[in-house]
């Protein structure tokens, strides 16, 4: 299986007829970092061409090495990083033991950068205008205002010269991109480094910036050196996509030509489960439920079902925004929502940062009160129960948080994280519970030998395990998951979802599924609802929202999915 | 395939290169695809304060600062064990402001006093200031403050505008007024003396301890815990306080220190101790009469002085250092 190219097959691409030197070349790289657990090897063998005026994706899950490919390219690994092998060649010229002076000559004139975080990359202290002058004249280029603003019109900012004046604070998420990005182009480099430019960002932003990167880089003929953990965006976005796995490259080639015929079993599993590419319902649950049919008679059934477990209508949540000397204004976050979810079936709540989606989840918890509007639990207005029938009903409803470095007390070793919630509501005694544990931990897939670990111990993947236990620890009947995938690598999201759906077909649970991601909401829900600023714009199963969306919203939404556009035949996903 | 890819080209999905793309694979035997996370249950298990400690143990500061500490508190409670003289009695004023002599290896002080006696017989008063005025201010500066950190709102603003008063009384100033009162000026002994510490000390860890709770209780966990039930009471107790507990026992380490000083100076100032009770500011401030013709009356207590309270800041920036994850992550 094993492809006959190596490093020739590299070579031969240098002397092509085309005689055209590659602009940035790593051959062999190896990195390792200096920690207090000694010489760890962060990148090994790492071949990488970038021709001029070419975009090339470097995928990867966390941990790769991709970021720190790319940072070795420009001079910039942390402290305790060294190149330790191979070479970095730009236009020929071997930089891999450059002098300092000459990096910082090559950075910003030839090389540019675009950073990930844009609330963290652009000084809050200086205006946005400054930051750009700045880059100009260290690049000894003509810094006038009018240059300055020209340069941000160029990235797609509306209004430049006044907003030249203004401060990070004053920019959205997609405009402080934006000014990075004018920021990175700002000298016109011949090579820009993006390293997951949009990651923060909204899908719809994210499509908008890209777009304009694309046609920037193509009018100046800058090639780009894209770092990503998204093989959809980077298979839409690149000419040569390079898949990164535990610091070697493991495959590279055309973006399309990987995706329809992956030859490393690395690439293969990671082409099945990008989300964005494999958008179909996953079937595990499906296929389990015709098994044991008996069982699960609700779930069976599915939407068709009368058999609503939560029904929200016209829930409004203000909230009031202080101002100054006691002046409040108001803040509707959620604005007239109603959406059910039957009973064994998943519902997803899609919408951006800000659509109030969260807050819905919240009241629907309990944690959060609603304004106005009620939520019907098995046929009971929760807004209304008292302190014991709510301590009651919160058996019945669990959570799923996001974050699965913060939704675990870091002080509770697993067992205790999993056992609280029986020991609050008082359940079975020691011996009962510690067995109870056993199975739960079975249940999502966690040796038992894991519960006197502490959470600073295990990985993301498994820490959204211990947190899917303790949630089904009390047997509840509705789980709301409130972006519990989104943080997770690609193939440990499709495991967590996969492990989801199953528990779903085993116990009859009903999700209520809150994210952003509608990549995800086509793999899971069985039925989606759009939020849009708080208000609901659009619902129905998830087969009528995808395939004949009605709102413009909602297109423009799908629309913006990377690598919406490549839809790849069964076999290949 | 080729339908496919036209499919895609119409769309204008897919980038076509000018240069010809090799598809490169790696030799998949060097590069094998491991499970994806895979439980591992290698070593022992290890809490964050297990692993605080691990990295404490290998700390010189930390190391350097224990040992005198300890040897400090076998001192205080043992004075027996490294003098035989009595510190008070057996004064002669023949001997006063005497070189060392035998059995009297640092002097004596104007009174005729044995200063080794009088600094390790001092070592009890001291330190127990010290440690009490700081378990003072934990209990109650860490109650207000977790209180007002974690229940926010009108709570909050009154428990922190009342903070910000004593915070606005310097330590010793505040002190040096409220020895005037008539019950402390009857009643002048340790404890008296500790809850004046306190009772202007308790705003500093009030902050801290308001400030990392703020920090934890919008931590996921909590909200967890609130919607399995638990009541905003427990959550405090079981999981926003263990948490927020590690900048406050770097800071109480330091204050300890900065306590020490405060009675050594508040004694020293007359207002302190009473002068029969047996303390390194007493003894500074009785000696400080002779400094010139006796530099060592004054030089003993002093340094056992600076040495305890430099061990505790020692141990505050290695507990500082061991404790903050940021550090540690590293």
């Amino acid at each position: 299986m094993s492809s006959t190219l190596g490093n020739d097959g590299i070579t031969e691409v240098r002397s092509t007829p085309s005689e055209v030197r590659p602009l940035l070349e790593l051959k062999d790289l190896a990195i390792t970092f200096d920690t207090a657990n000694g010489e760890v090897p962060a990148v090994r063998n790492a071949h990488l061409t970038v021709m001029p005026g070419e975009t090339v994706a470097i995928v990867g899950e966390s941990g790769s090495g991709k970021s720190t490919t790319a940072l070795a390219a420009i001079g910039l690994l942390p402290g305790n990083g060294r190149v330790s092998g191979g070479s970095i060649l730009f236009d020929g010229e071997d930089i891999t033991n450059a002098s300092e002076k000459r990096i910082v000559e090559l950075r910003g004139s030839s090389i540019g950068m675009v950073p990930q975080d844009p609330m963290s990359n652009l000084n809050p202290v200086w205006k946005i205008g400054f930051q750009v002058k700045e880059t100009l004249r260290a690049n000894g280029l003509p810094y006038s205002t009018q240059d300055v603003a020209k340069v941000l019109s160029e990235a797609g900012l509306p209004d430049a010269e006044s907003r030249a004046n203004q401060y990070p604070h004053e920019f959205s998420g997609g405009m402080r991109q934006r000014a990075l990005i004018a920021i990175g182009l700002s000298c016109r480099p011949r090579l820009l480094i993006a390293d997951e430019p949009t990651s923060a960002l909204d899908v719809t932003v994210q499509r908008q910036i890209l777009d304009h990167l694309d046609r920037m880089t193509d009018e100046l003929g800058t090639a780009v050196l894209l770092i990503t953990h998204d093989l959809g965006l980077a298979a839409e976005r690149a000419h040569k996509v390079i898949v990164m796995y535990k610091g070697q490259v493991v495959e590279a080639g055309p973006a399309l030509e990987l995706l329809t015929n992956p030859r490393h079993p690395y690439t293969q599993k990671l082409v099945a489960s990008a989300p964005s590419i494999a958008s179909r319902r996953i079937e595990s649950a499906k296929k389990l439920g015709v098994a044991t049919d008996d069982l699960l008679a609700p779930s069976a059934e599915k939407s068709d079902s009368k058999d609503k477990v939560i029904e929200v209508k016209d829930l409004t949540k203000v909230f009031k925004i202080r101002g100054s000397w006691g002046r409040s204004t108001d803040f509707t976050a959620v604005d007239n929502v109603s959406f059910s979810i039957a009973r064994g079936t998943t519902t997803a709540v899609v919408g951006e940062s800000g659509s109030g989606k969260s807050t819905v989840a919240r009241m629907v918890l309990g944690l959060e009160t609603a304004t106005a509007g009620d939520i019907r639990f098995d046929g009971v207005d929760i807004t209304t129960l008292g302190r014991k029938e709510l301590f009651n009903f919160r058996r019945r409803v669990q959570p799923i948080f996001q974050d699965p470095y913060g939704s675990l007390d870091p002080m509770y070793n697993i067992y205790r994280t999993i056992e609280e919630p029986l020991r609050v509501h008082g359940i079975g005694n020691a011996k009962s519970r510690e067995k109870k544990v056993r199975e739960l931990l079975d249940q999502v897939a966690l040796p038992s030998s894991m519960m006197q670990r502490f959470p600073n111990e295990l990985s993301g993947g498994q820490r959204q395990r211990v947190a899917i236990a303790r949630a089904l620890a009390l047997d509840p009947e509705v789980v709301i998951c409130d972006e519990a995938v989104s943080a997770l690598d690609v193939l440990v999201q499709a495991q967590i979802l996969n492990l989801l759906a199953d528990l779903q077909a085993e116990l009859g649970l009903s999700y209520l599924f809150i994210t952003h991601d509608l990549a995800v909401v086509r793999q899971i829900a069985d039925h989606v609802a759009v939020m849009e600023k708080g208000k609901l714009v659009e619902q129905g199963s998830t087969d009528e929202v995808f395939d004949s969306p009605k709102t413009a919203y909602t297109q423009s939404l799908l629309a913006a999915i990377p690598g919406a556009g490549l839809v790849l035949p069964p076999e290949a996903a | 395939m080729p339908e496919l890819e036209n499919n895609l080209k119409t769309a204008g999905r897919v980038k076509t290169s000018a240069y010809p793309i090799e598809h490169y694979v790696a030799d998949i035997e060097e590069t094998p695809v491991r499970a994806t996370d895979s439980a591992t249950a290698e070593g022992a298990p290890s809490s964050l304060w297990r692993e605080a400690w691990r990295s404490l143990r290998r700390q010189p500061l930390f190391l350097i600062s224990a040992v005198l500490i300890l040897a400090i508190l076998v001192v205080a409670l043992f004075p027996g064990l490294f003098t035989n003289e009595p510190p008070n009695s057996n004064c002669l004023l023949a001997n006063s402001d005497g070189g060392p002599a035998p059995g009297h290896p640092l002097g004596f002080t104007q009174q005729g006093c044995d200063i080794l006696s009088r600094v390790v017989h001092g070592t009890q008063s001291s330190l127990t200031v010290g440690l009490f005025a700081t378990l003072g201010v934990l209990v109650i500066g860490g109650l207000i403050g977790a209180l007002a950190g974690f229940f926010g709102g009108w709570v909050d603003a009154i428990l922190a505008r009342i903070g910000d008063i004593f915070f606005a009384l310097p330590l010793i100033l505040g002190a040096i007024v409220v020895v005037q009162l008539p019950f402390f000026q009857q009643n002048r002994n340790v404890w008296t003396l500790v809850v004046i510490l306190v009772s202007f000390g308790w705003p500093q860890i009030a902050r801290i301890t308001r400030a990392a709770v703020i920090e934890v209780r919008n931590a996921d966990f909590v909200m967890a815990a609130r919607s399995l039930g638990v009541s905003p009471m427990s959550a405090l107790i079981k999981h926003v306080i263990p948490n927020a507990l590690a900048p406050v026992i770097v800071i109480a380490t330091i204050s300890l220190g900065t306590f020490i000083v405060a009675e050594s100076t508040l004694s020293f100032l007359g207002i302190g101790l009473p002068p029969d009770v047996m303390s390194w500011g007493n003894d500074i401030f009785s000696a400080k009469s002779s400094l010139r013709s006796n530099p060592s009356a004054i030089f003993w207590p002093g340094l056992a002085l600076s040495l305890t309270v430099l061990s505790f800041i020692m141990l505050g920036d290695a507990l500082r250092d061991a404790l903050d994850p940021k550090a540690r992550k590293r």
